[in-house]
């Protein structure tokens, strides 16, 4: 069974574990080969999923700080090859749920057959790929998507009618990516009064995937509120700004994931 | 005399494809945004009461019909029969105000408050700020931080017209650059905000709007052409072309008559070969930039390649989907023009005939002599702007 779709089913809300953690990193940042060391540290620390960011020139759903990694992981040479390169052993050592975020024009020049077979040989389970528009995925990707085992995540958004929220519904497996409010990444932070009806509002639809919410968690506080309207939530600009000011990767890797789920356990040395 | 609300063939399908060229690649943030623009267009521009005011403002505010002026001295020095469509007579110095004079009316009628627009040497951005100052709209214009310190007499006047001109700082801080802000900054607000696209690029409706709205000029060519010859079609029409609106405008009525040579010019900056171009269809291949999928610039990795040309007009890195389509088609053909040949050709025609052309433009006359065209032929060149933005370029080849 896919990763993703077995680990929204064994999970169960507690009081300890109020949500699951997706952990959004652009692919290498801060530096080339950071990439499979902040996997690990992110896993380490205790996220349930992670979404590894193929880094674009033009990311119009991206906020400044995601740009910015963007631009600072291309100065450094990343390409889907060398991120394939990097994941070649990941599944090793890695065992939580990993997803590709990115742009569709560099997956088109990779070739869509070639990536996804690609993709299930080093073992990702899921893609996000906001430009790609729903209709070519059904008519021209998804017999592949899935001959490869590779799910694809779509997104709603405040603005996304009750009409389209049921027809993403249906063609969705895994989950479905939440757009908190109508902004791009990072670009505002907390959860909102607005926000929680739209939540109530989404949850009264009785959807069949789960959801979990992204743009403007940032913290404990967020990620709980979050939580308690979805399956869990997406961090992605507060983490890379984590990674901005670290000198230490590793343990402010850790150190973050637990203070956001707000696990008691002492970090490891 | 054929309506924009009609449509041909080599435009675009019900599913918003030219070829397998166009759709909407947009993130689902933009979604209800387009979609609410994609149902409602056609209905708006074929609107009697919306094609009334286009044409009386075009008339009268912009000073249509732009006159279609037989270029003696031109036609003899290449022995063939020139026209220049004078685009460079439009208010605010451009055909681009055909665009945004549609477009401005488009947002009212869908009760839009606030305008948002992108632009490159600030043709576009004028253009918008000008209809927004007409029609008491809220205008932000995003341009590209080197852009601004490059253009800063177009930067004047979008202020001077009321409009916030906010800098686009991230990567190559030009154009591109300034749309990904654009298209940033219609997310954040996807209410009660139009984005007025200034080029026939973008997701569906955009690259069919905007190209609609700026067929205007090939409808008054036929009609001008018809009085000077006798006829309405010509053997050449010629256009430059960035992300293509003002070749999207002239090639428009033509389309569908194949002994119509559309011939469409890119800049190829220091040259094809010399890794500081713009020709976007010489170097360019199939991908997706700006929502749609088009022919781009890009590197073997599918990252955007920036593009180099002394137009900043051409400056684009990619080409709106529906001349990809005649590209590939090779309804179209395409080809190039350098640096050092468009100025040649703009001092060219300033000296034959007394019209100071935009840099844009002078791409399209830097290929007039190599047309093949005979003494026989007509050849309709669109003059799309004016060169008084580029004197300071142009100063600079004066001894």
């Amino acid at each position: 069974m896919n990763r993703i779709v077995s680990l929204f089913q064994n999970f169960n809300k507690t009081a300890e574990s109020p949500g699951l953690l997706n952990v959004y990193f652009t692919a290498g940042f801060p530096e080339l080969n950071d990439t499979t060391r902040v996997l690990r540290a992110l896993q380490e620390g205790g996220a349930d999923l992670v979404e590894i960011g193929m880094p674009y020139s033009d990311p119009v759903a991206d906020g400044e700080t995601i740009q910015q990694s963007n631009d600072r992981a291309l100065e450094n040479g990343m390409s889907v090859r060398i991120l394939f390169d990097q994941l070649q052993n990941m599944r090793e050592t890695v065992t939580v749920p990993v997803l590709l975020m990115g742009y569709i024009n560099p997956v088109l020049q990779y070739g869509i057959e070639a990536f996804c077979a690609k993709c299930a040989e080093v073992g990702v389970d899921g893609l996000i790929l906001p430009d790609m528009p729903m209709d070519v995925y059904l008519d021209e990707y998804k017999s592949v998507f899935d001959a490869h085992g590779l799910l694809n995540i779509f997104l709603v958004t405040p603005q996304t009618s009750e009409a389209r929220i049921r027809q993403i519904d249906e063609v969705s497996e895994g989950f479905i990516y939440t757009v908190s409010s109508a902004s791009v990444t990072g670009s505002k932070s907390g959860v909102s009064g607005d926000m929680e009806a739209y939540f109530e509002r989404l949850d009264a639809l009785n959807l069949r995937n789960p959801r979990l919410i992204g743009f403007g968690i940032k913290d404990h506080d967020t990620f709980v509120k979050a939580s308690s309207h979805a399956a869990g939530a997406i961090i992605g600009s507060a983490f890379i700004r984590v990674l901005q000011q670290s000198t230490d990767l590793e343990n402010d890797i850790k150190a973050f994931v637990k203070e956001v789920k707000n696990s008691s356990e002492a970090i490891p040395a | 005399m054929e309506s924009i609300a009609e449509k041909k063939s080599y435009q675009v399908n019900d599913r918003g494809y030219y070829g397998t060229f166009g759709g909407a690649f947009i993130p689902e943030m933009l979604y209800p945004n387009v979609e609410e623009l994609r149902e409602n267009y056609l209905q708006v521009i074929a609107d009697p009461s919306f094609q009334k005011e286009f044409n009386d403002l075009l008339r009268h505010y912009v000073g249509r019909p732009t006159p279609l002026y037989p270029a003696h001295r031109l036609s003899e020095k290449y022995k063939t029969n020139i026209f220049l469509k004078r685009e460079d007579l439009c208010h605010t110095g451009a055909h681009k105000v055909n665009n945004t004079i549609g477009q401005i009316l488009m947002a009212q009628r869908l009760g839009k408050k606030r305008i948002v627009a992108e632009t490159g040497a600030g043709q576009h951005g004028v253009a918008t700020a000008t209809v927004c100052a007409l029609m008491n709209l809220e205008c932000v214009v995003y341009m590209g931080e080197l852009d601004i310190e490059r253009q800063a007499p177009n930067v004047a006047r979008m202020k001077m017209l009321g409009a916030e001109v906010r800098p686009a700082t991230c990567g190559s801080r030009t154009l591109k650059d300034a749309t990904n802000e654009a298209m940033r900054h219609w997310i954040n607000n996807p209410v009660d905000t139009h984005y007025i696209i200034g080029s026939v690029v973008g997701p569906h409706p955009y690259p069919d709007m905007v190209a609609r709205f700026q067929s205007v000029i090939s409808q008054e060519i036929r009609s001008q052409l018809h009085e000077h010859i006798g006829k309405e079609t010509p053997d050449y029409v010629i256009a430059c072309v960035g992300g293509g609106s003002n070749a999207a405008g002239a090639f428009y009525h033509f389309l569908d008559e194949e002994n119509v040579k559309l011939v469409a010019v890119e800049a190829a900056g220091l040259g094809l070969t010399s890794g500081h171009s713009a020709a976007t269809v010489a170097l360019g291949k199939p991908g997706v930039l700006h929502g749609s999928r088009t022919i781009l610039m890009q590197t073997e990795d599918g990252q955007v390649v920036e593009p180099f040309s002394i137009s900043a007009g051409l400056d684009y890195p990619g080409i709106g989907p529906q001349h990809a389509w005649l590209a590939a088609s090779g309804r179209g053909t395409f080809v190039s023009a350098t640096d050092d040949e468009a100025v040649q050709a703009a001092f060219e025609l300033t000296r034959l005939e007394g019209i100071i052309p935009a840099l844009e433009s002078s791409h399209a006359l830097a290929v007039l002599g190599r047309l093949g065209a005979s003494e026989h032929e007509t050849v309709v060149l669109n003059l799309s702007g004016r060169g008084d933005k580029d004197m300071g370029t142009y100063m600079k080849y004066i001894d």
